[in-house]
């Protein structure tokens, strides 16, 4: 038994439905208590799939436990398939049903349905969600690929198949779409994509291709093996994520593809617009120098984003680790890369020490790891699965090939810039625009208790540089923008006395408009035409309550 | 009392799509702060929670799953022993903590694990510091709320005896703001002594005797009813305090119990009424006339169809509730228009059918559907938001209105923006 406040992982069962729910024509028959049908809604609202996953539960009660829960199950495949029509069948048992030891394959075998029924072995009480997803890609591919080479017409060209995207995966989407640009572009063609979007008769012609491009070794990495060990498809290992990481990938793909290594990612170069790598080298840069980074997601996700943060970003890794146990060896040796030991833990409250006592300045996690990072005030950046509805972002937003490079240069770099300004705030906190219940940036301007404009006031004096200053700059804004403010003309109703204007230019330059304002409008409410450095203060004072 | 009204209902047994009864510690450890639910389950149970829970995640949790492995299922000595050790670890980390409950999960009833005998057991340990208490939100056992109703009913046998003169006992937990609003209406009536289950705080359990009167303001209470009648407390019958009319009488109910005098009940209840009343009016004139479909989920259906039925004059085509307590809704069902479809349990494609045929204007369901059927260009409530949000008492009606009328605001807000990419998720 195990205390857990929060897991990484659902059950195995969640990992087929990811399955389930990434192809087409399939049907899983999941015998099931009625609370476990909670996994609907992870994919209606969190991935806001339009149709409901494609799931029957039994949702067998403790009065049909001692009464036939097996005919339930039989009744509930017989109709899912008359309802629904689908070509394959997929059965299975959750943690529940594992006790009750009903054998949802040997039920379903007695039924004679007219379609193919994959039966689902996932134990609950050791393994989980990934795994599962794993294990249920795995006998799909086992059971609809076609293993007789001689009924597969031989492979002309460059061809692959791209194997890992599921339901509910980490950018899985735009990932694909990504990585099916960066293929054509050098000029490979692809076969089959699965399990996302494939029917069972698209996994039968996966032997139509020479290897297999493969995604995610979380979900794809059991199929892949099997596909070399049985038809001898060979499969890449290089996660192109991150500019490097693309670029080793293409070299990767051309060599299976038969196709010149360095001329292939030329072309794919060429046919991209990779900016993070420019971005990185520029100047304004500078400032991410050795930012120490604490990294936890799952492994490849992980081990891609601390070769992304050390090597194409000049971050320090102070933390890396995963809550996948299956893949602990790898995380290992990157770690050992990087000079530090690798966290292996699913254990919420062990990452969250850990996380404190790295001291790192930026977190690269998943959604709990932000949770932490809110908790220590660090910033953070989210890589990584288990996904939240926020990990499916409207626009387009890739995490591999030379967009995704891109797309993780915002990302992490984005928090940062925020984290500056909540420092800079911070730091002026006592000044007198501030107050301790001040709303936090991220919240946008106007969030929290903001002191009320007082429209009179601005219209005696509204100096126009105000108006530049009214939307506050970025802490790096150039300093042209801080020059215009500074030497703004005095208004014609208030003047400002030479040592208030002195004083006036020692308060940091992006809060100065604001305490212009309020001291013009104290002045104007006041009945004063002249702003002194008394004024300044007796301002402060008065709205510094 | 009046003999129960005939009603046709039709009874579902197929497939639901509803929670089971741990859903309710995401409501439950809130109200009683010092309480912790450590759920004794799998990790199903785990995810359940932690995904219905959602964004809660920023504070440390009043709750966790006790997961059972595959060592655990090898014998069940080993599980108590791993049980005990679990819950010492959890207590040394909050020592804050007054009430544990010990919740029971499918997995842990099937194996039968008797925690029942593990509360005993580790009660005694941890006495006084700490009650160990333990009650069953597994879902063969029990229907989302019904968690609720098992966490309360296990509260009663703890509860003090009172041999004190007549005492109110409101049951069910409602938000403090909701509770505060009806404690006052009742004291202001001239009820003194007003107590609530469950409490704010574990230490603060109401007494319980013969003279103790109770009044649901939910309705997934049964068992809980049961078990304070067994106490020698006496219900109160009454509607559920949702629209005006239903805290009305909820209150009437309280008035005519406690002698308080109609005049007084009038005067105390006139302002907050006219207050309801005019909050109503605003939302009434969209939603006048709609069809609404319920689908089951936390057996607040009857009573908010009534509500929509009578004070918003909505049409009712299907109302749907995991089960029907006929006594405890009696009055409700009465208050229902003539030939409305109840129906008991569920098989969900067949009333996803039904729906689809209906084509209702509103479909009040849970988060697995809602979004399926906005793709299907349905306007959907998701029924979740009724048991998380303050709905009940006067103050609140409008709010309730609200709930049901966003759902139209917000599509005639956004019809123009490109309605025919709905359900682009693939
Ligand atoms: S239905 Fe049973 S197994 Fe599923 S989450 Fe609820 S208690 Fe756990
Ligand atoms: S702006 Fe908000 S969300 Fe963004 S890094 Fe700062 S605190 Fe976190």
């Amino acid at each position: 038994m195990k205390l857990a406040l929060w897991t990484y992982e659902g059950p195995p069962h969640v990992g087929a439905m990811r399955i389930a729910t990434a192809m087409r024509g399939v049907h899983y028959v999941l015998h099931a208590p009625q609370g476990d049908t909670y996994a609907d809604l992870l994919f209606t609202m969190i991935e806001r799939r339009a149709e409901r996953p494609p799931v029957t539960y039994t949702t067998f009660q403790a009065r049909d436990l001692g009464g036939d829960t097996a005919e339930l199950f039989k009744n509930a495949a017989r109709d899912a398939v008359a309802r629904f029509k689908p070509q394959a069948l997929m059965v299975g048992a959750s943690c529940t049903a594992e006790l009750i030891q009903d054998d949802p394959g040997g039920l379903a075998e007695a039924l004679a349905l007219p379609i193919p029924v994959v039966p689902l072995e996932l134990p609950s009480y050791q393994k989980k969600e990934n795994w599962g997803a794993a294990e249920t890609f795995y006998q799909m591919v086992r059971a609809f690929a076609k293993k007789d080479p001689g009924a597969t017409p031989p492979v002309v060209g460059p061809r692959c198949n791209v194997l890992g995207p599921t339901g509910l995966g980490f950018r899985h989407r735009d990932d694909l779409v990504e990585v099916q640009r960066l293929l054509a572009s050098i000029g490979v063609e692809v076969s089959v994509v699965a399990p996302w979007q494939a029917t069972p008769a698209d996994l039968a012609r996966l032997p139509e291709a020479s290897f297999n491009v493969v995604l995610y070794p979380e979900t794809a990495g059991l199929a892949a093996s099997y596909l070399k060990r049985t038809l001898g498809q060979p499969h890449t290992r290089t996660i192109p994520i991150g500019v490097r990481g693309t670029e080793d990938f293409v070299r990767e793909v051309a060599e299976l593809a038969g196709l010149d290594p360095e001329a292939a990612v030329a072309r794919a170069r060429d046919a991209s617009t990779g900016r993070s790598a420019w971005y990185s080298a520029s100047v304004d840069a500078t400032y991410l120098t050795g930012k120490r980074v604490f990294i936890f997601g799952d492994a490849s996700h992980a081990i891609a984003a601390a070769r992304v943060a050390a090597d194409e970003l000049g971050f320090k890794v102070v933390g890396l680790g995963t809550y996948s146990r299956e893949f602990a060896r790898e995380v290992r040796e990157a770690a050992a890369r990087h000079g530090i030991e690798a966290l292996i833990s699913d254990d919420y409250l062990e990452v969250e020490a850990a996380v404190a006592s790295a001291e790192p300045e930026l977190v690269l996690g998943t959604q709990m790891e932000r949770h932490i990072a809110k908790r220590l005030s660090i910033p953070c950046a989210v890589i990584s699965a288990p996904v939240h509805v926020q990990d499916f972002p409207a626009r387009y937003s890739p995490q591999m090939g030379f967009e995704g490079a891109n797309v993780l240069f915002d990302t992490w770099v984005h928090p940062l810039m925020m984290g500056l300004e909540e420092h800079l705030l911070g730091m002026f906190r006592n000044d007198f625009e501030f107050h301790a219940d001040a709303a936090a940036s991220h919240l946008g301007a106007g969030a929290g208790p903001a002191r009320p404009a007082i429209p009179v006031a601005r219209a005696v004096v509204a100096p126009p540089a105000d108006i530049v200053m009214a939307a506050v700059p970025p802490a790096n804004a150039p300093p042209a923008t801080v020059r215009a403010e500074a030497d703004a003309a005095a208004p014609v109703a208030l003047s400002w006395a030479p040592d208030a204007e002195r004083e006036l230019g020692k308060i940091p330059f992006f809060v100065r408009g604001k305490a212009r304002r309020n001291t013009e409008r104290f002045a104007a409410e006041q009945g004063l035409t002249v702003i002194t450095r008394t004024t300044l203060y007796e301002a402060k004072a008065h709205y510094g309550r | 009392m009046n003999a129960p009204i005939a009603i046709e209902v039709l009874r579902e047994r197929g497939q639901r799509e509803v929670f089971c009864g741990l859903t309710g510690i995401i409501w439950l450890h809130r109200k009683i702060q010092d309480a912790f639910f450590l759920v004794v389950g799998s990790r199903t149970c785990a995810h359940l929670i932690q995904s219905a829970a959602g964004v809660m995640i920023f504070a440390e949790p009043r709750f966790a799953t006790a997961i059972i492995d595959d060592r655990d299922l090898a014998g069940l000595a080993d599980a108590n022993e791993e049980l005990d050790r679990v819950v010492d670890q959890l207590l040394a980390r909050r020592p804050d903590i007054r009430l544990l409950f010990l919740v029971g999960s499918c997995p842990s009833e099937v194996i039968k694990l008797d925690l029942s005998r593990a509360a005993e057991r580790l009660g005694a340990r941890y006495l006084p510091q700490v009650r160990v208490l333990n009650y069953s939100g597994s879902g063969i056992e029990t229907t989302f709320t019904q968690g609720e109703d098992a966490c309360l009913a296990s509260l009663v046998p703890q509860m003090a005896q009172s041999h004190e003169a007549a005492q109110l006992l409101i049951v069910g937990s409602l938000a403090d703001v909701v509770e505060d609003q009806l404690v006052g209406l009742l004291t202001e009536m001239g009820i003194e002594q007003v107590a609530c289950l469950p409490p704010r705080r574990a230490g603060d359990l109401p007494a319980v005797g013969p003279h103790t009167r109770f009044l649901l303001a939910q309705p997934f209470l049964a068992d809980t009813a049961r078990a304070l009648e067994a106490r020698g407390a006496r219900p109160l019958p009454a509607p559920f305090p949702l629209g005006v009319e239903g805290t009305r009488g909820w209150l009437a109910a309280a008035a005519a119990a406690f002698d308080v005098a109609p005049e007084r009940l009038d005067a105390v209840v006139e302002a907050p009424i006219a207050r309801a009343r005019a909050a109503l009016a605003r939302h009434k004139p969209l939603l006048e006339g709609k069809r609404v479909f319920f689908f089951p989920d936390s057996q607040l259906e009857i009573p908010l169809a009534r509500f929509l039925a009578r004070e918003l004059s909505m049409q009712l085509v299907e109302v749907g509730t995991p089960y029907l307590h006929r006594a405890h809704l009696q009055q409700e069902i009465e208050w229902l228009p003539e030939g409305v479809r109840l129906v008991e349990g569920q098989d969900v494609d067949l009333q996803l059918a039904r729906c689809r045929e209906a084509r209702p204007d509103l479909v009040v369901c849970g988060l697995g559907l809602a979004n399926p059927l906005e793709a299907e260009g349905m306007t959907t409530k998701w029924s979740i938001e009724l048991v998380f949000t303050p709905i009940q008492g006067f103050e609140q009606a409008g709010d309730l209105a609200e709930l049901f009328a966003r759902p139209f605001v917000r599509r005639a807000l956004i019809s123009g923006a490109g309605s025919t990419t709905r359900g682009a998720a693939a």
